[in-house]
């Protein structure tokens, strides 16, 4: 995960605490196990801001909130990505990083 | 209304193996922070030689030797399994050799800031005799014959000055001095990046020179759109690396500017390139870019985790002729530009119905009147092993699953439609090097070949990375196969009606 986002992320959860929850929008499975990890066991790579510091913040991806929001937005937000994108796999990818 | 042609264009790549271990982001970051790091081991294993290097499927392909979907059916991976039959020359361009290179970024410096070491700039310059491009511009070596410096002089200077090491083969052959002694824009690293971008972007103009019928003399306005930023710290972006370009390759006739907007800046020039030649401003533009040593061995650290070789350890450029109408080459079809507006948001979605469906849209045609689309051309082999995903192919999915959403497509019919309409990606991950220009040449080919009738070429740019804005970028245009302008028939008729007329008012006279 990109360094300045570590760092903004590691602000927010010092502001917030346990009431922030994280939404992923990689379009690939292996970017995003890597962010979720990063938000809730910390950066495996240790070269940034959340290097050895274990979050656990609450992570979902952005096609998880499907029905969660308005069908609408999420059609004109998600609808064609959801086409694209291999759902299943970027879903399990975060899935197994929640508690 | 007479559109604007693609009269030409050039690609060539430069190996550079050395410049990826010395000059690479990714690698002068390690340094700092972790200068013993095992990446700096690993990485000069990880290197390809020159003759693997010419021999990869997609270097072939960028300089116009086969076509991009020759790689669908090419065995995988394609860095195990070389072209048998493979040039340094193309159709196109050419390969570089990083002595070659090295050679050139010297020819370029008007500064004298680069120095070589003397055994080293002999030798090289007796190569470079041998290549015709170099030979169109008057005493362009002549900087060759100055006296190179010892080696101890050269190690002085990179230890004690912070001059810019250049390596070959393993050994310092020559430097790049800084420029002010405190000036942080004018450091000897970003001089050395600025000149290489410029070295690369002047031979590959001169290449255009030796593969098409457009003269140095020619050349009326030069955009380059390289994602470099030449200036000093009073003027950090103050420009114009074109007409320093351009100064180069002997276009006295020309003046320039420099256009930036990340990976999309290219199609941004193209598209003023279009308007400049349309408006009758000028008859010949060019737009071109050299490469860029930031980017090169990026992604070496996943390549490496995964048993391959660093891919990225190469440089691109690339030149496009646009003109006045000839009525032979493809049109530019200056009223079906796509744009993506301030307004019209970051989503996936949003991007591409502004810059694909909705040019189309306004002009009437559907998305099945595009023979092929040419989006960001990143190669595959580069980005999925880094997480990155294939790049062009998501492009390609995103304007298919668009086309299903608006019913010009079925969904079943996704696979074939992206099959059909793309192609493989196959450009060196140099940022506005991939976004949809390399396939310009192969689509003029194919396009006066009578086999492609429209083709849409699509660039995208990541504003966000400037930090002053987290709006996305994106442009695109068609070239189109070149008809006879309606105006031209229309009044062709008209006059053959006067003349009629004239005719029968002289015989009307006469009885």
């Amino acid at each position: 995960m990109d360094l300045e986002n570590q760092a903004r992320i590691k602000g927010f959860a010092d502001q917030y605490g346990k009431d922030l929850v994280i939404v992923l929008g990689a379009g690939e499975a292996q970017a995003a196990e890597l962010a979720a990890e990063t938000v809730t066991q910390g950066d495996p790579t240790y070269a940034g801001p959340l290097a050895g510091v274990q979050l656990e913040l609450p992570v979902y991806h952005a096609f998880e909130l499907k029905d969660s929001v308005d069908p609408g937005v999420y059609d004109d937000q998600a609808g064609m990505m959801e086409m694209v994108l291999d759902v299943d796999a970027l879903v399990e990818s975060v899935k197994k990083f929640r508690a | 209304m007479s559109f604007p042609v693609i009269k030409g264009a050039s690609y060539s790549l430069f190996h550079t193996p050395e410049m990826t271990v010395h000059q690479g982001s990714n690698q002068t970051t390690e340094r700092l922070t972790n200068p013993n790091s095992e990446h700096f081991k690993n990485l000069q294993k990880s290197l390809r030689s020159f003759d693997d290097f010419v021999k990869y499927p997609p270097n072939q392909v960028y300089i116009g030797n086969i076509k991009p979907d020759m790689l669908k059916c090419h065995k995988r991976p394609w860095y195990e399994h070389p072209m048998e039959v493979a040039s340094t020359d193309g159709a196109f361009g050419a390969i570089y050799t990083e002595e070659e290179l090295i050679a050139l970024v010297k020819i370029v410096d008007v500064f004298d800031l680069v120095v070589l070491e003397e055994s080293f700039q002999a030798a090289t310059k007796v190569k470079l005799e041998k290549r015709q491009e170099l030979q169109i511009i008057d005493k362009l070596l002549l900087k060759l014959d100055s006296k190179g410096v010892e080696f101890a002089e050269l190690e002085r200077m990179v230890n004690d000055d912070h001059a810019e090491g250049l390596y070959y083969s393993g050994r310092l052959v020559g430097c790049v001095k800084k420029a002010h002694a405190f000036d942080p824009v004018l450091t000897a690293h970003v001089m050395f990046e600025n000149l290489v971008s410029k070295a690369t972007a002047a031979v590959n103009l001169l290449q255009m020179f030796t593969k098409t019928k457009l003269r140095p003399r020619d050349i009326d306005y030069i955009i380059e759109t390289s994602e470099e930023a030449c200036g000093d710290m009073n003027q950090r972006g103050g420009g114009n690396m074109a007409k320093s370009i351009g100064e180069i390759c002997g276009c006295i006739n020309a003046t320039g500017s420099d256009t930036r907007s990340f990976c999309a800046g290219p199609v941004h020039g193209l598209v003023q390139a279009a308007a400049l030649v349309q408006s009758g401003i000028y008859k010949n533009v060019v737009v071109i870019a050299g490469g860029s040593t930031a980017k090169l061995g990026m992604n070496s650290k996943s390549h490496i985790d995964k048993n391959m070789p660093a891919l990225e350890d190469c440089l691109g450029s690339f030149a496009i002729h646009v003109s006045e109408n000839d009525g032979i080459n493809p049109i530019i079809r200056t009223d079906v530009v796509g744009r993506h507006t301030i307004g019209a948001g970051s989503a996936p979605q949003a991007v591409i119905t502004a810059i694909v469906t909705d040019p189309l849209d306004r002009a009437g045609l559907k998305l099945n009147d595009i023979d092929k689309f040419s989006p960001e051309l990143q190669n595959p082999e580069i980005t999925v092993p880094a997480g990155a995903g294939d790049v062009t192919l998501s492009n390609l999915k995103m304007i298919a699953a668009l086309g299903v959403k608006r019913g010009d497509f079925l969904k079943e019919d996704m696979e074939r439609i992206v099959n059909e309409k793309g192609m493989p990606g196959y450009a060196p991950t140099q940022g506005h090097i991939p976004s949809g220009i390399p396939y310009i040449g192969f689509a003029r080919q194919d396009i006066m070949n009578k086999k492609l009738k429209k083709v849409m070429i699509i660039g995208k740019g990541s504003l966000f990375l400037g930090r002053l804005t987290n709006l996305f970028d994106g442009v695109s245009f068609v070239m189109e196969e070149n008809t006879v302008p309606e105006e031209t028939t229309t009044v062709s008729k008209e006059e053959v009606r006067s003349i009629v007329a004239e005719a029968l008012k002289n015989l009307a006279q006469s009885l």
